[in-house]
């Protein structure tokens, strides 16, 4: 009789588990399990804030806290002094801090929050003057991508009269840092170098042999600067592209897939010190974070549903229908006039996004040297050194087993990354720039010899 | 004249006892309410004493609709520029989008409040479920997956909530923060500022830094605090309210508020009577003893006048250093919502700007009630 009991308390149990199906996660010893993360108003923070809203920190047994911060900076600073646990960090910020550009700290990632997702707006002036310079299709519909070659004239005009034209970008290591001035370099516009090899002079400004004048402004206060006439074109995350829009200050003319299709953004960054005394809980967090990833890219709707979370003002705050644009796969460029489906305008998990490839970490480095922030010419080994000493592609695959292990998910979804893993977390090299250039992360010496702006 | 003096000098039942204090006196009511800093009850104790009814009137009704009529013109203008200051991406939201928007906060606050109560449900339900899998665990012989499981249900159950911080967490929070930014300076600014109304050698030494640390804005503070309260001070857990955010928000606090207590201070002592001082020589008193019986009671106003000076510049300067520092109070509230980019967000701003008027406008009644009694006090030495 007494068998039979628990015999049936047993089937109960075991129903009980079956039927909360996708919350059997084992979970893991965690050194320490009530978390802050830091967060910049940006779409691209989506993983960080579903993770919490969906209650998969939870399910790994962490309380997290997620905060917004006021810059870049004070952000990375945060991280590095332990305020914070972690952060949406941009892509290059782990990779400046560590090779000492800016501040010098250890700082690691082992997950790569998304592609793509920037784009460059300009004000209503400047594109009145654009617009007669852009190729146009027998409809009269303007042809993208669009490149600087159209802003030239305007640049070179400004320059001769002593009023280089001013530009915004959100921190001296941003993606959107080096993707304006990928896009106006492959153009002939010298956006401006930190160091010169002929004087030895160094620029923190970044201001050296320019013809525009670049400079930082934080992410949420672009729209005002540009509507103030502090610079007349931007470089930026979501949703402050679709803001100018909607609010009618600026025109978006291109966007970073067209200057480099599926190229990293963002990332979660950790300091190296956090990351050795929470190696459990570095892992269960990263798990967390891919079930984000994976839940954001599984359908639209699910991205209607983080527009209306991220529209929460302890979120991003900007209105519902401003964010919903690019998170559902939509772009509006020139208002009411041109709004194009762009369904790998922003991607968290699809191409293997969420994987920390080194090549990436690579690619940055090679543009720190290409605009001088890295004063020497580095070996190749040099580079896959440093990419392997701060991108972690060993951390994701734990958290990959742990989740396919836990049953949370089949093995098929992670092919690309064991694929990926297999060929030494480097990308297969590919031209898809807007200049054509190819890349080869095993080779970034003849990358970066390869520009004809940009020192060598 | 006497009562406040008369009670607090802890006499009261014998004198609850006395005829005379139980007539209501109008004018000592009244003047009692006025040292209070709540002159505008005056009135209204005459009224209800009976003196000059006709005259009593006459003011309540000046001091109620004078206000009430400057406050209506006030929210006209309001409405009118909301609908002429206008720019592409922004504009000032009308006096009724405010109170949409701070509805919309105090929804805000209580949706948060049933996250909360979501959120024990579900590391509850998290918990059992860790228990049926103990339970599985149990039948299959698993003893020490078992003990695994059960700790886990137990730390599910002891998990605590960290959720949005909502306007009225950041209220609390703001109060704190100055709290202990005017405590410090308090400590600091009133011995210090003994020592350099006492001895002229000590003030001459430090008025050169006074003068020079007296002007600087907070925002200059702000890099230089940074650094100290990195260097001295652990991060607690994230659950606490202790985070260095608020101690970095607080040393800035403090830096720019202490200077008027600090410098009342010394005027105060440097300007206390020569008999007194005379008489403490001929009682041949201590140093201590007579800073503590004659130095310090005669300063009392003056110090006084120098907190109420500082709790103001306090405040003031919190919304600065709290935007700088990211300390979870009002100046990140309004930072965050600048840079939501919204018409909302910039109500809500609005919402934010009279709170931190209203909270400023009480604590700076309350200095002043501390500093009227004890200029009563010394009336009565």
């Amino acid at each position: 009789m007494k068998k039979n009991n628990k015999k049936i308390v047993a089937l109960i149990a075991y129903i009980l588990t079956a039927f909360l199906g996708n919350l059997n996660a084992d979970i893991l010893d965690v050194e320490k399990d009530t978390l802050k993360f830091g967060f910049i108003k940006l779409t691209d923070c989506a993983p960080i804030v579903i993770a919490k809203e969906k209650g998969y920190f939870d399910d790994e047994g962490l309380s997290v806290e997620v905060e917004a911060q006021g810059n870049w900076k004070e952000l990375l600073n945060r991280v590095i002094n332990g305020d914070l646990d972690g952060a949406h960090m941009l892509a290059g910020q782990p990779i400046g801090a560590t090779v000492g550009f800016g501040t010098k700290a250890d700082v690691l990632t082992a997950y790569s929050l998304d592609y793509n997702g920037n784009g460059i707006t300009v004000s209503n002036d400047i594109w009145k003057q654009m617009k007669p310079n852009v190729k146009k299709d027998a409809a009269g519909k303007v042809i993208h991508p669009i490149t600087a070659d159209s802003l030239k004239p305007i640049s070179d005009k400004a320059k001769s009269n002593n009023a280089k034209l001013k530009m915004g970008m959100v921190f001296p290591v941003s993606t959107h840092n080096y993707e304006i001035r990928y896009w106006l370099a492959a153009s002939g516009i010298s956006p401006g170098f930190y160091y010169d090899p002929g004087t030895k002079q160094r620029d923190i400004a970044g201001f050296l042999n320019s013809d525009v004048e670049l400079s930082v402004t934080p992410p949420p206060q672009m729209p005002q600067t540009l509507e103030a006439g502090t610079i007349c074109a931007y470089c930026v995350g979501e949703p402050w592209n679709q803001q100018a829009v909607f609010k009618k200050i600026g025109v978006p003319v291109t966007t970073n897939y067209d200057i480099w299709k599926n190229n990293p953004e963002k990332v979660f960054g950790v300091s190296a010190a956090w990351a050795k005394e929470n190696p459990n809980t570095w892992i269960a967090v990263t798990k967390a974070l891919i079930r984000a990833g994976h839940w954001l890219d599984a359908s639209w709707e699910n991205r209607d549903e983080a527009a209306k979370i991220l529209s929460q003002p302890n979120y991003v705050g900007a209105p519902y229908k401003v964010i919903k644009n690019s998170m559902t796969g939509t772009f509006e460029f020139e208002p009411g006039v041109d709004v194009r489906k762009m369904e790998d305008f922003n991607v968290f998990f699809r191409y293997n996004a969420s994987y920390p490839y080194y090549s990436d970490a690579v690619w940055f480095l090679t543009q720190m040297v290409r605009w001088g922030q890295l004063t020497e010419q580095k070996e190749d080994s040099w580079y896959d050194q440093m990419a392997k000493k701060i991108y972690r592609p060993d951390i994701y695959m734990r958290a990959v087993e742990e989740l396919v292990d836990d049953g949370a998910f089949e093995d098929s979804v992670f092919l690309p990354a064991y694929k990926a893993n297999r060929a030494g977390g480097y990308k297969a090299p590919s031209s898809d720039f807007i200049d054509g250039k190819t890349y080869d992360g095993k080779k970034p010496n003849d990358y970066v010899k390869s520009f004809k702006i940009g020192l060598k | 004249m006497s009562t406040i003096t008369d009670t607090t000098k802890g006499a009261v039942p014998k004198k609850f006892k006395s005829k005379k204090l139980l007539i209501y006196n109008p004018n000592r009511v009244a003047h009692t309410l006025d040292q209070l800093g709540l002159g505008y009850f005056s009135p209204i104790a005459r009224l209800v004493g009976g003196d000059e009814p006709k005259k009593q009137l006459r003011e309540i009704v000046s001091n109620t609709f004078l206000p009430l009529l400057a406050f209506a013109v006030f929210i006209g203008i309001w409405g009118i520029c909301s609908q002429f200051v206008v720019s592409d991406s922004t504009r000032i939201p009308s006096p009724a989008q405010t109170w949409t928007a701070w509805q919309g906060m105090v929804d805000f606050a209580e949706a948060e409040k049933i996250k909360e109560i979501e959120y024990y449900e579900a590391n509850e339900e998290r918990a059992l479920k860790m228990e049926a899998k103990a339970k599985v665990a149990e039948e299959a012989g698993q003893t020490d997956r078992v003990e695994r499981y059960n700790g886990m249900a137990e730390k599910f159950r002891s998990k605590v909530y960290q959720g949005a911080t909502t306007f009225f967490d950041q209220i609390g929070i703001s109060l704190i923060t100055v709290a202990v930014g005017f405590l410090v300076a308090t400590l600091l600014g009133v011995p210090i500022g003994i020592l350099c109304g006492v001895s002229k050698r000590v003030n001459i030494a430090l008025n050169p830094i006074i003068q020079l640390f007296k002007p600087v804005s907070p925002l200059a503070w702000f890099p230089i605090v940074f650094v100290f309260t990195t260097w001295g001070i652990e991060q607690p857990e994230s659950t606490s309210i202790w985070q260095r955010a608020l101690w970095t928000s607080a040393g800035v606090v403090t830096l720019c508020s202490i200077w008027p207590t600090l410098i009342n201070t010394a005027v105060g002592v440097a300007s206390v009577d020569k008999d007194h001082l005379n008489v403490a020589k001929v009682l041949k008193l201590g140093w201590f003893k007579r800073i503590w019986k004659i130095v310090l009671p005669s300063s009392l106003p003056l110090i006084f006048t120098g907190l109420r000076l500082s709790i103001g510049v306090g405040w003031m300067v919190l919304v600065a250093s709290d935007m700088m520092a990211q300390n979870q109070g009002l100046g990140k509230f309004v930072w965050d919502m600048y840079q939501n980019g919204d018409t909302q967000s910039t109500a809500q701003i609005i919402i934010a700007v009279f709170f931190i008027g209203a909270i400023g406008f009480l604590l700076d009644r309350i200095m002043l009630v501390c500093q009227r009694l004890v200029t009563f006090e010394e009336q009565n030495i």
